[in-house]
């Protein structure tokens, strides 16, 4: 779910900014503030909120899942603005552009069948088994004071 | 070939230069953000123990994160710039697709990710794919 925010929510926003922008007339760098007040128009406010949630879900799928399985399978968005400008909008679809989609398509299926993460159990297993030996060390060092003890007091 | 985005001359080299620099800011963000993330933790289990606030405050106080989120700014305006001097039908698509390629050959490199042949084929898929797509 948290990918296929990340695969929506990217593409809607940068349209919903690039539909708001194109409406507004053309802002010169010598009035920044008109871009501030671009910042309201409902367009380009709806662009940003989806950004946000696109950023917020991102960073969640890279909290669990490694980049390189996060970014092709994300890069299904570019399949769906495509299918959306197809069937919504009416546009026409080359074939050149079909033969794009199925690519996508096919590489990711290809990366949804393998893990998520990078399990590295040969870092945990060194870990335990380093923790283990300062464990054993330590309790024989232990076992030896307790015998100097004993002995002190016989 | 010509590539120039207002009707002028623009050497391969200087549009080959201007791509790489939004390739190489871009890849630098995203392993920085990678990195500042899987140090944290899942955040949806921070977010279950802290709630929401708690997971903001742990995102924002990670310094990884921050230097993540500045080079994506800087990644985004190479190509405010590179926009301005070369073709979107250019700059888009090979920018989107090297990303990808670079990203998974950063992620072996630096986050010690295990990208076996099923990634490496993802990835190069996707890439072509972009390609065509953007074309």
């Amino acid at each position: 779910m948290i990918l296929g925010l990340v695969a929506i929510c990217a593409p809607l926003g940068d349209s919903c900014l690039s539909r708001g922008m194109t409406r507004l007339p053309t802002v010169s760098l010598t009035h920044p503030a008109a871009l501030i007040a671009a910042v309201f128009t409902p367009w380009i406010a709806t662009g940003i909120a989806l950004l946000i949630g696109f950023f917020a879900s991102y960073l969640t799928a890279l909290s669990w899942a490694d980049l390189t399985f996060v970014l092709p399978a994300t890069a299904f968005g570019n399949v769906i603005v495509a299918l959306l400008s197809r069937f919504w909008l009416h546009e026409p679809i080359s074939i050149q552009r079909w033969a794009g989609i199925a690519l996508i398509t096919l590489g990711v299926s290809f990366v949804a069948q393998g893990p998520s993460r990078t399990e590295r159990p040969g870092v945990s297993a060194a870990g335990v088994d380093v923790s283990k030996r300062v464990l054993q060390s330590a309790t024989n060092e232990i076992d030896n004071s307790e015998e100097a003890v004993e002995e002190q007091l016989r | 070939m010509n590539f120039a985005s207002q009707g002028g001359h623009i050497n391969p080299w200087s549009a080959a230069t201007m791509i790489a620099c939004v390739v190489l800011c871009s890849t630098t963000g995203e392993v920085l953000t990678a990195a500042a993330m899987k140090s944290l933790g899942d955040l949806d289990e921070i977010r279950a123990h802290s709630g929401i606030k708690g997971a903001i405050r742990a995102v924002v106080s990670c310094p990884l994160f921050f230097a993540g989120v500045s080079f994506l700014a800087l990644a985004f305006f190479s190509l405010l710039f590179a926009l301005n001097h070369l073709n979107l039908s250019l700059v888009a698509p090979a920018s989107a697709s090297l990303t990808l390629v670079t990203n998974a050959v950063a992620g072996k490199i630096f986050l010690k990710e295990n990208v076996d042949r099923r990634r490496w084929t993802a990835a190069v898929l996707v890439c072509i794919g972009v390609y065509f797509l953007a074309h």
